[in-house]
């Protein structure tokens, strides 16, 4: 099965449309559509993704002003991977952080890579169980592996920089 | 052939020491270490306590609680999150306590020290540290070396004057 | 030499890692116990907030992150050749896997699969499966420690040892090697590597018979292990769990097989997997099971591919092992997710690079124990205070790559 068919099938059965990048072969989707896309392509037999190997958010910069969010679905019986993509303003108009749906409900190995995201990338996913940080302290400041990331001077009175 | 200790006892039996002598060779003869392995010096310490190397040979024998033990083994990278732990545990641990810091990591940040924003630059600005081991990590060897020297030092302490003082008196002699 | 420039707060302690549970919520019959970050048998610095009522675990939080040392960070800050040894440092009991998946990501970036000369591929796998048997003989050694076996450790550390020199001689380090380059290796094998590793693999069939006498048919080894943190096949793949964890559960599923990527297809090894023998399929006992036996799988490997390294590939005075390492590298701008069968399982990078420079611009690293670790909470629910330990020892955590 193709990226091609996979587009077709997701458009011809949820009747949303998609982007299909020819190149990379994979779909760009509006966050609103992103649950009910998952939960399809997860439950139809002819594309059974029953794994997430991974969900990768990538800050594009603040001069483009965007993240995107690339999820790796892997299907162990018919040996398919396919990629998801997803894009959203770094910021809000408000200047809060970027929401976008969890999927933790459909792949449990959502839950800790969103977790994960939402510390070092600094988005948040609305409906998550529990959106906390999970690899740094509760009380650190910021969100690292954003590009204008700059390193507090000290924590707990030790200093950061070397 | 006589033992080390009957070449050393005259034929009444005794031993002739300052007591500062037997309580430092006491204490250095019984490290105690606290295991703590942090990453990949770990593994090389564990190693060091295994089959290969031994370290029951000194008197090394790793305890699981800090209440019990003389010396903590920072072996591998200290992170933030981590700190406020190693503090806490390095308050715990009984007086006399020394720590040795095992490998780049633990002695100022070894291969993170630019861009690991998370990492701690050296378990010293944490906790006062008696001896270093270089290495990435280092070899099961230069962790012997490093409690070999930590002996070294243990067995010139003395409790009465500290050395400080004593380097002053005879300065001023 | 720094000074102390920590500042003591009573509150810093919960500041940095709050319990989830307060104490006063708790009923008068439960128990918080904070196991670790710095405990024997946690693998590593790893932190769970348990809730006990007598003997029974009631719930498990994992906390993580003490050993985040920013890898995805320095990854974006340094050339694709100088983050090896970063990648060495995550699954540091397996680096040459590591590497190994790493650099395959690379070049197919650089489009450089498949054009390396065979003997290099031959070299990297023959690595790769000397370095899982190392990693699996922790991982077994370290797991009779945790359920009260101490000879076990003694043994598999003694030729564990073994290993470690000879990758040393290889490499010239006993465990972060830096060996596998993109597009080639550090060096050719060493004069006379091809015996050494003959004269030691009678040694470790040995040692592994020995210690599947000692530990896996062992009365009170089955009794701790079997029918203890049964892990459900559905369950497995949902929480995205892999390698041996997985095998463990019952599925075949192997990437060396499904991928068939570098020279793996044309060499003959089976799959093990936990079929229940002395439990339920999936329990800890299937686990310890699947790693022994895949220990002798890569022995397979291993004289397979020194069969072909003294035979078809064998040392020639004109092989370059550098001889397709690229000087510059910087591939077209593209994503590509790459993924490889660890010892613990599948490891996969997704790295971005912009086509300008020879920095990627962004590297995820799909970490196999990460997911291993999400499971344990829900293994761990009802069990005995005592079986969680055997439960975390069986799931063969690296901390290193957790956390990353």
């Amino acid at each position: 099965m193709e990226a091609l068919d996979i587009k077709n099938l997701i458009e011809s059965e949820l009747n949303f449309s998609v982007d299909l990048d020819e190149k990379s072969g994979r779909i760009t989707v509006q966050a609103a559509q992103l649950v009910s896309i998952c939960d399809f392509l997860w439950r139809h037999p002819s594309t059974y993704f029953d794994s997430l190997s991974c969900l990768t958010a990538i800050d594009n910069g603040p001069e483009n002003g965007t993240l995107e969010i690339i999820y790796t679905l892997y299907s162990i019986p018919n040996h398919l991977t396919f990629h998801i993509r997803l894009e959203v303003p770094r910021l809000q108009e408000d200047g809060k952080l970027p929401i976008v749906p969890t999927l933790s409900g459909i792949w449990k190995t959502a839950n800790w890579h969103e977790r994960e995201a939402f510390d070092l990338v600094g988005v948040v996913f609305g409906g998550h169980p529990d959106m906390t940080r999970i690899l740094l302290p509760a009380d650190w400041v910021g969100h690292p592996l954003r590009k204008d990331y700059v390193e507090q001077d000290n924590y707990h009175g030790i200093q950061v920089k070397f | 052939m006589k033992g080390y200790l009957d070449q050393n006892i005259q034929s009444e039996g005794f031993v002739v020491s300052q007591f500062e002598d037997l309580l430092n060779w006491a204490r250095a003869s019984s490290l105690w270490p606290m295991s703590f392995g942090l990453a990949c010096c770990a593994i090389e310490m564990m190693q060091t306590f295994a089959s290969g190397y031994d370290l029951d040979r000194f008197g090394v024998f790793p305890r699981p609680s800090p209440r019990q033990s003389d010396v903590m083994i920072v072996a591998g990278t200290v992170t933030f999150k981590m700190a406020d732990r190693i503090r806490r545990l390095y308050e715990q641990m009984p007086e006399p306590r020394y720590v040795i810091s095992m490998g780049s990591c633990a002695n100022c940040g070894g291969p993170y020290w630019e861009h690991g924003y998370h990492v701690v630059k050296g378990v010293d600005r944490v906790i006062p540290v008696d001896v270093y081991v270089p290495g990435c990590p280092p070899r099961p060897e230069a962790l012997l070396g490093g409690i070999l020297k930590l002996q070294e030092k243990i067995n010139q302490e003395t409790r009465v004057v500290p050395q400080i003082i004593l380097d002053a008196i005879a300065q001023k002699a | 030499m720094n000074s102390t420039q920590y500042q003591f707060h009573p509150e810093n302690f919960h500041l940095s890692d709050p319990n989830r549970y307060k104490e006063e919520d708790l009923k008068s019959e439960e128990m918080l116990i904070s196991l670790g970050p710095q405990h024997p048998s946690t693998h590593g610095v790893l932190r769970l907030e348990v809730i006990s009522d007598g003997e029974w675990v009631k719930d498990v939080i994992p906390h993580l992150g003490y050993l985040h040392r920013c890898f995805e960070k320095h990854a974006e800050s340094l050339p694709f050749n100088q983050i090896i040894p970063y990648v060495d440092r995550l699954d540091y009991m397996a680096s040459m896997n590591s590497e190994h998946a790493y650099v395959m990501a690379v070049e197919k970036m650089m489009d450089l699969t498949g054009k390396m000369p065979k003997r290099v591929e031959y070299i990297r796998v023959l690595v790769a499966e000397l370095n899982r048997i190392a990693s699996h003989f922790v991982a077994i050694g370290t797991y009779g420690l945790d359920i009260g076996a101490y000879t076990p450790f003694l043994w598999l550390m003694r030729d564990r040892e073994h290993i470690q020199r000879l990758l040393e001689w290889l490499s010239g380090a006993r465990m972060l090697y830096n060996y596998v380059w993109i597009g080639g290796l550090f060096y050719d094998l060493p004069i006379g590597f091809e015996e050494k590793i003959k004269e030691f693999i009678p040694v470790v069939k040995n040692t592994i018979s020995e210690v599947v006498k000692l530990v896996e048919e062992n009365t009170i080894f089955i009794k701790r292990t079997a029918n203890v943190g049964v892990l459900p096949l559905d369950i497995a793949i949902n929480y995205g769990c892999t390698g041996p964890v997985l095998r463990g559960s019952g599925l075949r599923y192997d990437l060396r097989k499904v991928d068939a990527y570098s020279i793996y297809p044309e060499l003959d090894f089976d799959i093990p997997i936990g079929a229940g023998e002395k439990g339920q399929t999936g329990d800890c006992w299937d686990r310890n099971h699947v790693r022994i036996q895949e220990c002798l799988e890569s022995i397979k490997i291993v004289e397979q591919c020194l069969d072909q390294l003294t035979g078809e590939h064998k040392r020639t005075k004109d092989f370059n092992p550098q001889e397709f390492v690229p000087k510059k590298i910087r591939p077209a701008a593209m994503d590509v997710y790459v993924r490889a069968e660890n010892p613990k399982g599948e490891l996969g990078f997704f790295i971005r690079s912009d086509g300008k420079s020879d920095i990627p611009q962004r590297m995820k690293v799909r970490a196999c124990s990460f997911h291993h670790l999400s499971v344990i909470p829900l293994l761990a629910k009802g069990a005995y205070l005592a079986d969680l330990v055997a439960i975390i020892g069986s799931m063969d955590l690296v901390m290193g790559e957790v956390d990353r």
